[in-house]
């Protein structure tokens, strides 16, 4: 079949920039460690609140001075609902749900994870700017979904 | 040109019921859009009666999953049945399509208007909606495939009576279309196989992630199907409008082919952002996305092509005097070019969404619904209301009503649509959420700063609410006035006489889709097994509404 010239540098280019693009996202996740959120971890949807860690939401301090934070997700709350965190601190954030589908965003961040009944999804941050930052629920969860948010505080 | 079979009445009942109900579909689908827009910018006070989320699943079923699906499924009858004359044709199998379509949209449309299913389009379990609701858009599917039989029984009658032929252009495009459909939609039915005894109350809940594998795995083709329909008119048709040619018969036939084996293997793009997938699955789906956009680029070269051979005949070289060569002051090609520009905003703006690590900027913000209304509210709506005014009196012999009213309806959907996809992607990079009631939070300064673009969004919202009353006005004007029409033949562009004919082996569209299954069980076989061999819990269903 005869393809015209132009139509093969067209080709060539359009192929050489999805190549370009795909090498970035291939190099920041295997070289930067930048990934979406993702874990493997399920959790009895019905039992959260009586599942360690889940049963103690909040912030955790690890040994080597980073942080865990497990949140719960639920209609039309975060647990916890407000949050402290010292500047500078490397934080991972533990988030499932225990009734529908829900969202967690940190606005202005680049934590945005999908909160699943059944499953524990993980993302990291590092809060290098103080101040007061919005955690929204960006999935659709029902009638109040508008008002489930939350704040996590920096200083 | 091909030449153009003559009009037969019992044919284009058919196809009319299916234009009509588009038609409708996208009238009311709007109506509500203008009203979520306006009261989730805050600036109206929604009427009492107003349930924002309501007419949010409305909006979008009546849309998405309506407008398009009645649309493509007319106009693929159309285009089979005017390409492939056919002496005594009987229609029933294309009613029984409709019908069957037909009852499960009200199905679904009363279950979700009597607030029994505020789900949204993607119905997310452990959402429950009402029986009806899931058993309805069973139905809507289950009728397209009555209609995939008749365009496929129809191309198996073509090649009987001329051996060794290749199928006509539109109809091997729209076979290629309907089996990718086929092939896409048997994970809805998976799922919805999950989901109705589900809401009957048989099981007691349901593996949440493998509800939303099963959706996805049917989510993202659905795009493409929008997107071919499309594609069949602008390389079909809208060469009519110039008289220009299929710029190569081979690569189009190619385009269709990569496009349903392509397709289906993409959906976990959508599910980036969520546990249960494993990174690595992650990334193999983002390549196999990224694999999918290779027929969109050839298209792009093949109209931009078309165009440029037809200037040259006229003896118009450069690109100022091609642009100025086309038929801007025709509806339907306006309506089709202003998608297509819209279509360059959706393409690269999807890129970034296929991006594995990029997503998680944009993913769940409006930034996303800011790139499916450049889109399938883009290319592929404008292409249906151009095309619905070149189908119109070539189905009922009546002489299209305000055609300056119709050009403007183009042009208005043109800037509307891009007055609010800009501003819904801008806010979106600030990170304000999709799919939800109002962005105020309490006043928090990250939520004032989506507020100007939401009042945008809104404003481009009210552009396009002009526009769909202007294309509702054309389309009552047309019934009314009753002037007759001789423009009913339908023609079908081919590429210039003497060029070189595709590969054989393209014809083979069954071996084709036969690769496309293979190639989808091959994708999803890993990340399928990571969620069986995990530990689920089932979720129970709620009603949080």
């Amino acid at each position: 079949m005869h393809i015209h010239r132009y139509e093969r540098w067209w080709m060539i280019f359009g192929v050489t920039m999805l190549v370009v693009f795909m090498a970035t996202i291939f190099i920041a996740a295997f070289a930067a460690n930048i990934n979406p959120p993702t874990g493997s971890q399920t959790i009895d949807p019905t039992k959260v609140s009586s599942t360690p860690p889940f049963d103690h939401p909040g912030l955790h301090r690890r040994s080597d001075g980073s942080y865990e934070a497990y949140y719960v997700a639920s209609v039309f709350m975060f647990t916890p609902s407000k949050l402290e965190v010292p500047l500078g601190a490397n934080v991972t954030f533990y988030v499932t749900s225990s009734d529908v589908v829900h969202g967690f965003e940190i606005a202005k961040t680049d934590v945005n994870a999908m909160a699943i009944p059944g499953w524990v999804n993980r993302a990291s941050h590092t809060f290098s700017t103080p101040g007061t930052y919005l955690l929204i629920c960006n999935e659709y969860c029902g009638i109040g979904h508008q008002n489930m948010y939350g704040t996590i505080e920096v200083k | 040109m091909q030449a153009a079979a003559s009009s037969k009445p019992a044919e284009n009942r058919v196809v009319l019921a299916h234009i009509y109900t588009a038609t409708v579909a996208v009238c009311l689908g709007a109506v509500f859009g203008v009203l979520q827009g306006f009261s989730r910018a805050g600036a109206i006070d929604a009427p009492a009666w107003f349930d924002y989320y309501r007419m949010l699943t409305a909006h979008g079923v009546l849309m998405a999953l309506v407008f398009t699906t009645f649309f493509i499924t007319g106009f693929s009858l159309f285009a089979v049945y005017r390409t492939i004359p056919r002496p005594g044709r009987r229609v029933a199998v294309g009613w029984i399509g409709w019908w069957t379509m037909l009852i499960g949209t009200v199905m679904a449309a009363v279950t979700i208007l009597s607030g029994n299913a505020t789900v949204l389009y993607t119905f997310y379990a452990p959402l429950k909606a009402s029986p009806a609701f899931y058993l309805g858009a069973t139905l809507l599917v289950l009728g397209t495939w009555v209609v995939a039989f008749e365009i496929f029984e129809n191309a198996h009658y073509y090649r009987r009576g001329n051996p060794g032929q290749p199928l006509p252009l539109p109809v091997f495009m729209a076979a290629a279309t309907f089996l990718m459909w086929i092939i896409a939609t048997l994970g809805v039915v998976a799922e919805m196989a999950l989901l109705i005894p589900w809401s009957f109350g048989w099981t007691p809940g349901v593996n949440v992630m493998l509800t939303r594998m099963f959706f996805w795995y049917f989510g993202h083709p659905l795009v493409y199907f929008w997107i071919m329909g499309a594609y069949i008119v602008w390389y079909t048709v809208i060469p009519t409008r110039y008289n220009g040619n299929v710029f190569s018969d081979g690569l189009a036939r190619l385009t269709f082919l990569m496009l349903l084996i392509l397709s289906t293997p993409v959906g976990i793009h959508h599910e980036f952002t969520e546990p249960g997938i494993s990174s690595q699955w992650k990334l193999v789906f983002m390549v196999l996305t990224y694999g999918v956009a290779i027929p969109s680029f050839l298209t792009a070269f093949a109209i931009f092509a078309s165009f440029e051979t037809a200037a040259i005949k006229q003896g118009k070289r450069g690109f100022i005097a091609t642009v100025r060569s086309l038929p801007w002051n025709d509806p339907f090609f306006s309506g089709a070019a202003y998608g297509m520009l819209l279509f360059i905003l959706g393409g690269f703006g999807g890129m970034v969404n296929a991006s594995y690590s990029m997503d998680t900027l944009v993913h769940n913000t409006i930034w996303i619904v800011g790139h499916f209304h450049a889109t399938v509210g883009g290319p592929v709506a404008l292409t249906f209301m151009g095309t619905t005014y070149w189908l119109i009196p070539r189905l009922t012999g009546r002489e299209l009503w305000g055609r300056g009213v119709a050009l403007w309806q183009t042009r208005l959907w043109f800037i509307g649509m891009l007055v609010m996809s800009l501003s819904m992607h801008y806010a979106g990079l600030l990170g304000a959420p999709r799919r939800t009631a109002s962005v105020a939070y309490a006043g928090t300064a990250a939520a004032q700063s989506w507020e100007p673009s939401m009042l945008l969004a809104a404003a481009g919202g009210g552009i396009l609410f002009i526009s769909i009353c202007c294309f509702a006005a054309v389309a009552i004007g047309t019934l009314f006035k009753n002037e007759k029409t001789h423009d009913t033949a339908a023609e079908f562009a081919v590429a210039a006489p003497g060029s070189e004919r595709a590969p054989a082996a393209f014809e083979h569209l069954f071996r084709w889709g036969a690769v496309a299954i293979v190639l989808a069980v091959l994708a999803y076989s890993g990340p399928f097994a990571e969620l069986i061999r995990s530990h689920a819990f089932l979720a129970p269903g709620m009603r949080t509404w």
